[in-house]
C-alpha cells in the first residue's frame, strides 16, 4: 500500500542506510547556506547605524538560538511518538537531538554574552529571554543526565521521554513566567510580516543561516541517529554486513 | 499469579474510594515517623537562619530580600522532602501493588502526592510567615505569605511527583531529582516570590497568587498522569 515507505522507517537497518545516504546533501547544503549567509553578513551587509559592526554577531546568535528551541521541540516530539507508538527509532532520535540542543543552546549563550558585552556593557544580563534559554540548556541536561543514570537502553528511552513530553509542556509556561520581568532584550526585528526593519542586504544573510544552521542540525542528527544505531543493534546480524560492506 | 491479585483487588472499590484509602494511609504512616516529617522544617528554618548571617542582620536590608529568600528555601525543602514522597514505599513493594492492584494508577499517585502536600507543604505555609517575620516582614503580609507558599507547594509537591517518579530506579537520585525538577519549579518561584513582595509592600497580591493558583490546576490535571507513567517504567 502506499504507507508502505512510512512503516519502513521504524526499520533500523533502513534508517541506517537511509541517514547514510542522506547525510552528504544536508552536510553539503548547510555548508554553502551558512558559508554564503556568512559571507553576505560579514562582507557584504552595511553596518548597523546604531550599533555598527557589532550587530554581525546575529548571523550566529539568532540561528543558534532558533535551533535550542527548534530542537528541543524535535526531541520532545520524537520522544511522545516513541512513548505512544513504541517506535525505537522514534526514541534513538530523541536520545541523538539532545546533545546538539544542548551544544546549540550553549552557543545561543555564549554569542548573545559577548553580544550583550559590546552593547549593553555587560556580559550577563538578568534578562527574561536570556534566563529562559539558561533554563533551556538546564532541561537539556537534566534529559541526558537521566538517560546517563540508568543503564537499562529500553527503560532509559520511556523515562527520559516522559521527561522530555513534560519539557515541551513546560517550555512555554517558563518562557511566560520569566517574561513577568521587564525586558532588556531588543524586540524581535525578524518576524514582522509586510515591514521588515532590517533591509534585504542584512536580512537575506540571516535567513540563509537560519535554513543553514536547520539544515546542519538535521546533518548532525543523522550523524548521531547513525551512531545511536549502531549501539543498540551492536548484536544485530544486520549491522555486520553494513559496517563491513 | 499477577491476574488473580488484580481480580482480588479490584473488586467494588472505585478509584476514588481506593485514592481516599491510599491517602488516609499514607498520612497515617506519616504521622507514626514525626522525625521524617520534622526534617524538612528544621531544614527551611536553617536555611532563612543562613540569609541574615550571610547577607546581614538589619532588617529593613532583609525584607527586601525576604521573598527570594523564603521562596528559595521553600523550593529546597519542597525538593529534600520529595524523597520522601515514593521511596519507601518503592523499596517495600507496596508501589508495586500499587500498579498491580488494577485500580488507576495516576488516582493512587495523585492521593499519595496530596498526602504528601498535607504533610509537607501545609506545614511549610504555617512555619513561612514565622521565617518571615523574623526577616522584618510586616505582620500585615502574613496571610499573603500563608496563600501563596499553601498554593504553591500544592505545584511544587506535583511536578515533584514525576522527578520522584522517574528516578525511583536511580541509585543516589539526590543531584538527578533537583536537576530534573528544579527548572520545572521556576514558574512557581516566580510567581510565589512576587506575591509574597507584593504582600510585604501592602499592595493587592491577588493576581500572582491567580496565576499559582492555575499552575497548581495545570499540575493536578496533567502531573499525575505523567507520575503514573514514569512509575510504570520505573518498576518495569
Amino acid at each position: 500500500m502506499a504507507w508502505t515507505w512510512f512503516h519502513r522507517l521504524g526499520s533500523p537497518p533502513y534508517i541506517y542506510g537511509l541517514a547514510a545516504r542522506l547525510t552528504p546533501w544536508f552536510a553539503w547544503s548547510a555548508a554553502a547556506l551558512i558559508g554564503g549567509g556568512l559571507f553576505g553578513g560579514l562582507f557584504l551587509a552595511p553596518p548597523d547605524y546604531q550599533q555598527g559592526e557589532d550587530f554581525r554577531i546575529i548571523y550566529v546568535h539568532a540561528p543558534t538560538a532558533w535551533m535550542s528551541l527548534m530542537v528541543y521541540s524535535t526531541m520532545g516530539i520524537s520522544a511522545g511518538v516513541g512513548l505512544i507508538w513504541r517506535i525505537k527509532i522514534a526514541h534513538a532520535v530523541a536520545a541523538s537531538c539532545a546533545p546538539i540542543g544542548a551544544s546549540f543552546t550553549f552557543a545561543a549563550l555564549v554569542t548573545g554574552s559577548l553580544w550583550g558585552g559590546r552593547m549593553w556593557g555587560t556580559y550577563w544580563e538578568w534578562d527574561p529571554r536570556i534566563v529562559s534559554e539558561l533554563i533551556l540548556l538546564f532541561l537539556y541536561l537534566g534529559y541526558m543526565g537521566l538517560r546517563s543514570a540508568m543503564d537499562d537502553m529500553q527503560r532509559a528511552d520511556r523515562a527520559s521521554a516522559v521527561l522530555a513530553v513534560v519539557g515541551i509542556v513546560n517550555v512555554p509556561i517558563i518562557h511566560y513566567s520569566v517574561l513577568w520581568w521587564n525586558s532588556l532584550h531588543q524586540a524581535p526585528s525578524v518576524m514582522q510580516l509586510g515591514k521588515p526593519t532590517m533591509p534585504a542586504s542584512m536580512l537575506t544573510p540571516l535567513l540563509m543561516t537560519l535554513l543553514g544552521f536547520t539544515v546542519l542540525f538535521a546533518a548532525l542528527l543523522l550523524v548521531r541517529l547513525r551512531a545511536e544505531i549502531l549501539n543498540r543493534e551492536r548484536t544485530a546480524s544486520w549491522i555486520r554486513e553494513a559496517v563491513t560492506s | 499469579m499477577n491476574t488473580s491479585v488484580i481480580e482480588t483487588s479490584a473488586t467494588g472499590t472505585s478509584a476514588f474510594e481506593a485514592a481516599r484509602l491510599v491517602l488516609a494511609r499514607d498520612v497515617r504512616l506519616a504521622l507514626r515517623k514525626r522525625g521524617q516529617l520534622v526534617q524538612p522544617l528544621a531544614f527551611f528554618a536553617i536555611v532563612t537562619t543562613l540569609f541574615p548571617l550571610g547577607i546581614s542582620p538589619e532588617l529593613s536590608r532583609l525584607r527586601d530580600v525576604a521573598p527570594g529568600v523564603l521562596w528559595v528555601a521553600a523550593l529546597l525543602s519542597s525538593l529534600l522532602a520529595l524523597e520522601f514522597l515514593f521511596r519507601d514505599d518503592a523499596q517495600d513493594g507496596t508501589l508495586e501493588q500499587h500498579v498491580l492492584s488494577g485500580q488507576s494508577l495516576t488516582w493512587l499517585l495523585f492521593a499519595k502526592t496530596v498526602a504528601h502536600w498535607l504533610l509537607t507543604g501545609l506545614p511549610l505555609a504555617v512555619m513561612a510567615p514565622l521565617a518571615g517575620l523574623a526577616l522584618g516582614v510586616p505582620a500585615a503580609a502574613v496571610s499573603g505569605i500563608v496563600l501563596s507558599v499553601a498554593i504553591g507547594s500544592v505545584a511544587l509537591s506535583l511536578i515533584g511527583s514525576i522527578g520522584a517518579a522517574l528516578t525511583l530506579g536511580v541509585k543516589r537520585s539526590g543531584a538527578l531529582l533537583s536537576l530534573l525538577t528544579l527548572p520545572l519549579s521556576m514558574p512557581v518561584l516566580i510567581f510565589g516570590a512576587r506575591a509574597t513582595e507584593l504582600a510585604i509592600k501592602g499592595a493587592g497580591f491577588a493576581p500572582p497568587l491567580y496565576l499559582l493558583g492555575a499552575l497548581a490546576v495545570l499540575g493536578i490535571t496533567l502531573a499525575p498522569l505523567a507520575a503514573a507513567a514514569a512509575v510504570r517504567i520505573s518498576l518495569e
